[in-house]
This record gives C-alpha cells, structure tokens and sequence, in this order.
C-alpha cells in the first residue's frame, strides 16, 4: 500500500501571452513561492523538486532543471525532470507524490511551466524526421482528423463544439487568473470564428500562454498539520500506448479507458458522474470534452455530447458534473504546465480554495492529461476527507 | 523500506557512428536481450517502465515517444519518462516499487550522438540568457575545471593519464568498449594537446547506443529465479548552475549523495564513475574517499564509450554484473548530469 500524501500547497502564476517581466527562472519561481506561500512554508521544508515541461525545444534550452535549480532553491538536494509529452504536467504530479508515497520522502515541491512567448511550438513540433512523413500540422492538424471521425460515429450536432468553446471561456471569466478572459463570449461568436483546421475553430482551440503551475505535496504527518485545509490524493495511475498499431481506436484509446479504470478503482469510484463533485479535463480542443466524457465513463459511448448539450458540465446551468471550472486548457495553455494545473485545479476544488469557480461543496474531484497522439495518460482523483 | 534487486543488465557495443539505424533499431536488441535474461516475453511482464533520452540527440521534440513502439505496449502498459540519464529512469522506478504501485520494472536510456556536435549542443544545456548565446561548449567548459586543478597543485597532467591508460587497458576486457588498447601514460603525454589543458584521450568519445535494466522486488527476483544484486541506497542532489559560485574541483553533491545513499567508503569493492573527462575520474575519486583496493572504472568507464543518456544506468549495470558474477561482494555506482558534474547520483550495491 502507497503511503498517504496530500496537496498542502498551491501556486500558479497568471496565465497570459507574454510576460515579458521575468525570465523563465523567474516565472517558475513565481509559482513556487506562491505555492510556499499557500502553505504557510520556506524554501527549507522543501526535501526535493519535480519539475515538469513538454520539449525542451519548445523554449531551446536542454534540461533546463540544470539551469533552474537555483531558481527553485533546489542546490542541496535531489532534483527529477519528467518530460512525458503533453501529459507531462500531470505525470509530474504523479512523479512528485510517489516521492511522498513511497515513504522516501516527507514533503516535496513540484513545479511545471511553459514560456511559449520564447519559444515556437509549431516549429518544435514539426522538424522533418529522416525515414519518417514529414507532417506539418502541429496538435490541431493531428486531432482534427479524429474529431471528424468521433462526429461521423456518435451523429452529435455541429455545435457541440462550439458549446464547449463558450462554456470553457465562461467558466474561465470566474477565474482571474485564466489567459483569455471573454465573459461575453456567445456561441454565434464561436462560430463565426475562422477555421484553422476543420472542424476546429480558432475560438475552438487553446490559446498560447506563458506560465507556470507549483504545488507542495506532503506525507500524512506533515499534511495532518498543514496551515490550510490539504487535498488527499485517493489514486493515482498513468498509462502509455504506441502512436500506431493494428486496431487502435484513436477516438477512444485504450490507454485513457485503462487509466481511468485504474485511478477509479483506487478512489472507490464506480459512477464517475455521480461519485465525483467536478473534473479538471485537459481539453485543448473543444471537442475533447465530448469525446474524453465517453473515454472516462462519464457517459456511454457516442452519448458524451448529450451530457455538454444538456448543460452537465457547465457550472453556469448548474450542471451535476462541472467540468473544467477554472476554464481548463480551452481558457489558458501554458502546454507543459496545462496537466499539472488541471491536477492543481481538482485539488483547490476539493480544498473549497477554488474562488468563483469553486464548485459547492466539492469532495471528490478528478484531474487529468493526456499526450503524444493522445496516448500518454496521467489522472489523480483527490478528496476533501483523508481516505 | 522495500529492498530492490536488480535482476537484468543489458547494453549494446559503444559505437562512434551507428550508420542509418534510428533510435528506435537501437533499443530493441538491447530490450530483446534484457528480457531473455530475465525469462519474459517485454514490457507487458513488468510493473511498470521508465525512459532516459533527450529531443536535442535526435533534433526532434518527443523523442523518447518513438520508443513505446519498442515496447509491446498493446494493451497499454504504466510508462514514464525523464529528459535525465537513465539512472534517473532508475530511481523513479524505485519510487513506483516502493509505493506498492509496481513489483517489478525496466528502465532503459538511448542517444545517438553521432548526427550532431554534441559539445555544442550541450552548450545550450545552460542558462539560456547570460551563458547559451555564448555557445561555450562542454568540453571547454571541462578544461576550465581541469586547468583549476593543475593551477591549485590538485593533479597533474601525468594523473590525467594515469586515468586515460587504466582506462584503455581495462576496456580490453570490454567487449562494448569503444576504445581500448594497452595504452601507457607516457602514450597519453606524447599526445598533442586538443583544447588544453585537455588531449583528446582525456575526453570520452561521442557514441550512439542504448543499454537497458530489469528491477523488481526481492520476491519477484525470487519468483524469477535469477541472479540478481541488491540496491542497498541511491540517493542524487545538484548544485548551483553558476559555475563561478561552486568549487569545481570538488564534488560536495556527489559526497552529499553517497553519504545519503548509506555508502561505506570503507566497504566499496568496486567503483563505477561517470566521468567523462579524465580529471572528473580523480575528483570524483576523491569526493568519495575511496579506498586504494577499491577497483575504480574496471569496464574502462565512460572515457571507453559515452552513451549518453544511458551511461549512468550503464555505470550500475556494470557494478551488478560483477557482483552476480561472484567477482565482487559490493560496489558503487555513480551518474552525473549538467557541466562539470553539476548534479550526481551515487547507487549503492551489494550481493544478495
């Protein structure tokens, strides 16, 4: 059995095109120093860091934990970098709690970021491969083809999508610090956007940002005396599945269904939609939601768009299963801090710290990424009550 | 705390140009071999996987995503990933054991080297304001280090190729080995100088290759039934980028790290050291107080053949297969990262 270990602090910065302000050492540690903040804590009851981002040829810096360790007051102690593709936020608040919950560890900090405005994702993205077909589409260009096919299965409406788009920006108009703030985004808005890759629209897709994401996860002793109320980590799992192999269905991966399956089990869930309060989905584009409600079995196959259509997942309609309350990728992506703020964001839900997003009297809550050709999958499931 | 055993070593020939096979060719044998050894079929008979790699060897982002497809993960498996040596891969492995989420583990690391120039590639390893845009590459960053030691009386040029011959004569019992040969420190000496105080002897080649390990619990080493070594410590810690604000002819992460893994100068039978440079062998040495019998590099170390990214985990499997060999009762293992041995890692080995 893992050793307990809970959330007891929480950092972010805010999430916006440029900042211009700091350098990538200092936005980490704006979010490290807002985490220890949080936690009523110094950088001395730190035992060691976990730091998290997508490629390093995003911002062109190699391993850059070498260069931010002093940044994040680290010199001393042990430091790991996990780079697990567009899961890597969360895998890295799997990563920093399995330091807790083998015991080897008390109390750790785990921070993740992206500085897009210094960096150029599409181009990383995109370098020519030799013995490889050289693919020029980015993420959007790679999804598009599998939303279509997810559309033409389960017969949903056009305007899901769309839907989604507006409901995400409302939800991130509660929180201030979300990168786009639309509080009166409208759905003919959405829809009247350009294209950018059919079906996705430009108001359809997550928006570039710079930022970082920090929390403090503590063992139970720690945790029991932490200054504000911590988030208990009920389960964790992660799995992995090939880009390509006879038979995979892209639409809803194995790997996603396996890993939810894992994590529920864990947190004693066996009605996601009734037994969590809220989720925290990394969905960077609209019809992600759709599509992952069905994969995390939050409805049967080809029936995800009902739950979107019906207002379930929106806080404004005082949906059941709010999801994305902060406003999720959809309002704010800093891409390798994207998964670790949705894990972050479930547990400021169940801590009741959540502001205007907060979601009333959130208990349970579910957080999620995933990555590559959406076959890295990392998902914790966090609780108000000690398990 | 749960013990660890290590069950399974394997590594492929250190190679200075591995032609037209991609990352990808590199690994399978490598894992084919690894699972034989241990008796199973791939990844779907283990707990749980973890990657050592770097985009930057490969010039692609997510390059460690082409590996899964090594892997046999159909149905999907438990799988991470760390932009960090393979040693680092190691540890988080243990992390996964001991939280009861795994019984058993492999942990692999791969880099082809040879398309790029990697001592300026690494350059961009550091601080991307003041330090990268001057393109200062590791080797030159290494010299600097090297010249602190001569100019403070710490070695000489004659210890340098002290290191440089021991390790070109024990790599003749190397089969992976890149460079061997019954080389004295005289040979070394008559060398021109490369980037001084440095001769290219006293620098480890660039290679492409992959090595690979199989961890798990004693129980399922047991269930198994293979030889296999027990990790007794492992324990890394960094120090500060800014060179000008360390003592770089010491190594105090390297002796923090073996102090916490629970090493015991005084029982260390052999040593393998991630040195890839010449005068690292001796401050590493040093920071460790190892003993004079304690057999240092017997593979050659790195300065015979540098995976990167897999030469830390390299440096442990090389202490197990002496020790499930009967040749040793206990070892050492070190892996380093980062300019002048900015962030170490020490494995403490013993025999089960």
């Amino acid at each position: 059995m893992a050793n307990l270990a809970a959330v007891v602090g929480i950092g972010q910065t805010k999430y916006m095109t440029k900042r211009l302000d700091v350098s990538i050492a200092g936005l980490v540690r704006e979010a490290a120093v807002n985490a220890l903040q949080d936690a009523d804590l110094t950088w001395d009851d730190i035992d060691a860091v976990i730091l998290g981002k997508a490629p390093d040829m995003f911002e062109g810096v190699i391993m850059p934990e070498t260069y931010l360790t002093d940044a994040l007051g680290c010199n001393g102690k042990p430091m790991l970098r996990v780079h697990t593709a567009g899961s890597v936020g969360g895998s890295t608040a799997l990563v920093a709690a399995s330091h807790v919950q083998s015991g080897m560890f008390k109390r750790v900090l785990t921070v993740s970021f992206e500085k897009q405005s210094e960096s150029n994702a599409m181009w990383a993205l995109s370098n020519p491969q030799p013995f490889s077909t050289h693919l020029n589409a980015g993420a959007g260009g790679y999804f598009a083809p599998i939303i279509r096919e997810y559309m033409r299965r389960s017969n949903a409406p056009y305007d899901v999508g769309i839907k989604v788009a507006v409901k995400d920006r409302l939800h991130g108009a509660r929180n201030p610090l979300a990168h786009l703030q639309k509080p009166d985004i409208t759905m003919q808005e959405v829809e009247e956007s350009f294209m950018l890759w059919d079906p996705i629209r430009f108001l359809e897709a997550c928006p570039s940002s710079d930022g970082a994401c920090a929390m403090i996860i503590a063992n139970e002793e720690l945790a029991d005396k932490a200054s504000k109320k911590p988030a208990w980590i009920r389960g964790v799992a992660m799995r992995s599945e090939p880009t390509m192999y006879a038979g995979r269905d892209e639409v809803n991966p194995q790997a996603g269904r396996d890993c939810a399956a894992d994590v529920y089990k864990q947190a004693g869930i066996t009605n996601p939609r009734k037994d969590l309060d809220c989720a925290e989905v990394y969905v960077p584009f609209s019809w992600y939601e759709p599509m992952w409600l069905e994969n995390l079995g939050f409805a049967p196959e080809g029936e995800g768009w009902k739950l979107t259509m019906e207002g379930a997942t929106s806080l404004d309609e005082g949906g059941d299963i709010p999801w994305n309350c902060s406003g999720g990728v959809l309002s704010s992506n800093a891409i390798g801090a994207s998964g670790m703020i949705r894990f972050a964001e479930a547990a400021r839900q169940v801590r009741g710290d959540a502001g205007d997003h907060q979601v009333e009297g959130a208990k349970l809550a579910l957080g999620h990424a995933y990555g590559g050709g959406a076959q890295f999958y990392a998902m914790w499931v966090v609780g108000s009550e000690k398990p | 705390m749960k013990e660890i055993a290590i069950v399974g070593f394997q590594q492929s020939d250190s190679v200075s140009d591995a032609g037209a096979v991609n990352e990808v060719e590199m690994i399978m044998p490598v894992l084919s071999r690894v699972f034989q050894q241990v008796g199973i079929n791939n990844a779907q008979d283990v707990g749980f996987v973890c990657s050592g790699s770097c985009d930057y060897l490969q010039g692609a982002a997510f390059a460690f995503v082409a590996g899964v497809d090594a892997l046999g993960a159909v149905p999907p498996i438990k799988e991470s990933h760390v932009e960090m040596d393979a040693a680092w891969a190691l540890y988080e492995s243990i992390l996964k054991i001991r939280m009861g989420h795994a019984d058993s583990a492999l942990i692999y690391g791969f880099g082809k080297s040879s398309p790029g120039e990697l001592p300026i590639v690494m350059s961009q390893q550091l601080d991307p304001y003041y330090l990268a845009p001057l393109w200062v590459d590791s080797i030159s960053l290494a010299a600097l280090q090297a010249r602190l030691m001569l100019d403070q009386g710490l070695i000489t040029e004659g210890d340098m190729a002290e290191v440089v011959s021991r390790s070109r004569r024990n790599a003749m019992n190397n089969p992976h080995a890149q460079l061997a040969g019954d080389v004295a420190p005289d040979d070394v000496l008559a060398q021109e100088m490369y980037l001084s105080p440095l001769r290219k002897a006293d620098i480890c080649p660039v290679s492409d290759g992959a090595s690979a390990m199989i961890i798990a619990t004693v129980e399922k080493a047991k269930e198994w039934g293979m030889p296999y070594a027990i990790i007794s410590g492992i324990d890394h810690c960094i120090e500060t980028h800014n060179l000008g604000m360390r003592d770089l002819t010491d190594s105090v992460s390297t002796r923090t790290a073996a102090k916490r893994a629970g090493m015991d100068a005084g029982k260390v039978d052999v040593a393998e050291l991630y040195a890839p440079f010449s005068h690292q062998e001796i401050i590493l040495t040093r920071a460790l107080g190892l003993a004079d019998d304690t057999l240092i590099n017997p593979s050659g170390g790195v300065l015979a053949g540098n995976l990167m990214m897999a030469s830390g985990l390299s440096r442990i499997g090389e202490v197990f297969n002496r020790i499930v060999s009967g040749e040793v009762q206990c070892g050492i293992a070190h892996a380093t990262s980062g300019p002048c041995l900015q962030h170490n890692l020490v494995t403490v080995l013993e025999k089960a």
